[in-house]
């Protein structure tokens, strides 16, 4: 049985949103998908290796809505995500070797070993942090908007939350506040319908999470979450407001994990979901839909393609081996930073 | 594998004897006390995070739903505040709700409606009301668990006045102490440890109880005392053997329910040992190590050879890393090497 079904407009909607946008850009789009669903299969396909002793969430499948909403950051907006955090710090500019250091839990890694997977930071690239428990990170964002407003900064800050995320009161509050303060803050929602386990029906009355959002007074959107273009345009509607002193805004965009929460490989076949429904999706994969766009318009050419994955298969493979190389952190480590100086 | 479900996997126990009864894992155990509490009582419910998913809360309430309904045994938003609340206005009237949390990190959230509702309410209406709830979680170690989905915070509820916790060691104590903590009138927390989820052990069939605050001597020894629970017990239970290669007799307190404190047995032990080694797999400042430090600084006194020795987690967050998780959790070579410590005195 089929319970969530894409309702957006497919290559349509990308047919409609790609007018005005340069080739160039859309390529680059692209390619930032593509360059994170490869790293995410590599993880994937290394994790039974058990060099990588850290929970994954991979983003497989939930590409567009973390490049789209970057493209439309600048390196000083921040990004606050989940644990889900692989797409988000890819995409606003993380250090790709640094974040494998981490996940390899080496001396060298983004987090110093202390965090793994969940706690992947950059705070050059303005990928500002994280938080493993649910709905942790939406309140620290919201202060960091705070703190933008506070000290005039041309800051906007996103926070990348899950659709049970919205169920936590913090969130709620961080809504709340957010609007009565007018921060310069975008709560990005992607909607994936389920929790761990849990389907959306099993956790929340039958209404769009935006309608949710809305009674926050704030203003909403519902961007297709496969639709890296309706992702990046929505995104950029709400810096601009955020730019202009106007306050919040929510996205809601609907996506789909095609792998299991945590781990590698799909998990569907244990009876939470269907695996007609995670195929049908598949059908709409981000990925491929922009693919097929820009093939089908003689926008990008099979030899820029081969050079892309090239390129990119290149990059994976110097970035695991480096994370290999690296050094376990000693004793020391454990006791710094549990203070600041 | 997701997660550390390998890890757990890969643990090795101790195999128990076959002839002494039935086997089950400790999670099987906690499935089959918690069945027996809902097929007795009609109040009884189970709420929970996952509770009706495949995966079924580590096996622990695998069928439950099937055998039980929707009604009694469900699924709940991400919402631990509110949900902790809404099992506390339940239980005050007339329902036993047991609340089930993936980790003890969850229910940090709920902090308030719990320390500062569900523990205080029948003292402060004078005991016309009760809140028989059960809050149940299972501490998380390794594979990257780190600083937020590894806390054990039994240490900070110690304090909560109202509040009972358990810590089971065994398959045995889970199913018994679960029922117990069931029928109990007042706001139980049940601390589980993931990485015993697999042990398996001897479980009597039907309804049985481990009554809550009292401990039990798991092995008896005349030269030191290690005093502990949960998992720690595992680790004691280790350090023990290696001691006694040594020709020192180790007695292993296993304190099952750390709130209220079996006081007795610790004293009773430490009377014979005059030397204490008290495990945690907590923080060891102002948790159960300090706790039972000070019990034998306080009331065991006279019978002390040798200062009180704490083994737990340092001062520190957990780290996600896999070799700084080394450094990090004592193992049972550190227990018997502060063991022999104290033999020196
Ligand atoms: C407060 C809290 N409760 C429960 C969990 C366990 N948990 C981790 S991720 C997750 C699912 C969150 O779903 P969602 O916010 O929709 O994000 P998604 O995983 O779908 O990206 C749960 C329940 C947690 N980490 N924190």
């Amino acid at each position: 049985m089929i319970r969530y079904c894409y309702k957006g407009e497919g290559l349509d909607g990308i047919a409609r949103l790609a007018q005005g946008h340069e080739a160039a850009f859309l390529v680059g789009l692209y390619r930032s998908m593509l360059r994170i669903r490869r790293i995410e299969e590599e993880i994937e396909r290394r994790y039974h290796e058990n060099q990588m002793k850290t929970p994954i969430h991979l983003v497989i499948g939930q590409e567009a809505t973390s490049v789209g909403c970057c493209a439309a950051l600048r390196t000083a907006d921040l990004v606050y995500s989940s644990h889900r955090t692989h797409g988000a710090y890819l995409a606003k500019g993380g250090d790709l070797k640094a974040m494998l250091c981490e996940m390899h839990c080496r001396a060298n890694g983004c987090a110093g070993s202390r965090g793994g997977s969940m706690h992947l930071i950059d705070k050059v690239a303005g990928m500002a942090g994280t938080s493993a428990v649910v709905g942790g990170a939406v309140p620290i964002a919201t202060g960091a908007a705070l703190a933008a407003q506070m000290k005039h900064e041309d800051r906007v800050v996103v926070v990348f939350t899950g659709d049970a995320t919205t169920e936590e009161g913090v969130t709620s509050e961080s809504l709340n506040f957010a609007a009565l303060k007018r921060l310069p803050i975008i709560f990005l929602c992607e909607n994936n319908f389920y929790s761990v386990q849990s389907p959306l029906a099993t956790r929340q009355p039958p209404r769009e999470i935006h309608r949710w959002a809305a009674a926050h007074d704030l203003p909403v959107a519902l961007a297709d979450g496969v639709n890296v273009l309706a992702v990046f345009q929505a995104t950029q509607a709400a810096v601009a407001r955020a730019r202009a002193g106007e306050g919040p805004t929510f996205i809601e965009a609907p996506v789909y994990r095609f792998r299991a929460h945590g781990g590698a490989g799909d998990d569907s076949r244990m009876g939470y979901r269907d695996e007609a429904e995670r195929a049908e999706w598949e059908r709409v994969c981000p990925i491929k839909l922009l693919e097929t766009y820009l093939t089908q318009r003689g926008l990008i050419q099979s030899s820029t393609m081969a050079r892309v994955e090239a390129e990119i298969r290149d990059e994976i493979a110097e970035a695991f081996a480096f994370a290999l190389a690296s050094p376990n952190p000693v004793e020391a480590d454990l006791y710094r930073h549990v203070y600041a100086d | 594998m997701p997660w550390d479900e390998g890890l757990v996997a890969s643990l090795v126990y101790d195999r128990p004897d076959p002839s002494e009864g039935r086997i089950l894992t400790y999670a099987q155990a906690i499935n089959e006390a918690l069945s027996l509490a809902l097929d007795r009582d009609p109040a009884v419910f189970v709420m929970g995070q996952g509770v009706d998913d495949p995966s079924a809360m580590f096996g622990t309430t695998r069928g439950l739903q099937q055998r039980f309904g929707t009604a009694r045994v469900f699924d709940t938003p991400l919402s631990e505040e509110s949900m902790m609340g809404v099992a506390a206005g339940a239980a005050m009237n007339g329902l036993r709700p047991v609340f089930m949390h993936n980790r003890p990190d969850f229910v940090l959230l709920a902090a308030n409606q719990l320390i500062t509702h569900a523990s205080k309410l029948h003292f402060m209406d004078n005991g016309q009301t009760t809140v028989p709830m059960v809050i149940w979680a299972a501490i998380g170690r390794g594979w990257g668990s780190g600083a937020q989905h590894s806390q054990a915070i039994q240490g900070i509820l110690l304090g909560v006045p109202g509040l009972k916790i358990v810590m089971p060691s065994t398959p045995h104590d889970a199913k018994g102490l679960m029922l117990s903590a069931i029928l109990d009138n007042n706001p139980v927390c049940v601390f589980e440890h993931r990485w015993l989820m697999r042990k398996d052990g001897v479980v009597p069939d039907g309804f049985y109880r481990v009554p809550i605050g009292k401990g039990i001597v798991r092995r008896q020894g005349r030269d030191v005392t290690i005093a502990g629970a949960s998992h720690a017990i595992e680790l004691g239970m280790r350090a023990a053997t290696m001691l006694a290669a040594d020709g020192i007799g180790a007695e292993v307190i296993d304190l099952r329910t750390i709130k209220p404190l079996d006081e007795e047995i610790v004293l009773e032990s430490l009377r014979k040992t005059g030397r204490i080694v008290v495990v945690d797999t907590a923080w060891m400042k102002g948790g159960v190590c300090a706790e039972i430090g000070c019990l034998a600084a306080e009331k065991g006194f006279r019978d002390l050879k040798a200062p009180v020795a704490r083994v737990g987690l340092p001062d520190i967050p957990a780290p996600a890393g896999f070799t700084l998780e080394q450094f990090y959790y004592p193992d049972a070579a550190r227990i018997a090497a502060s063991a022999r410590e104290l033999m020196e005195w």
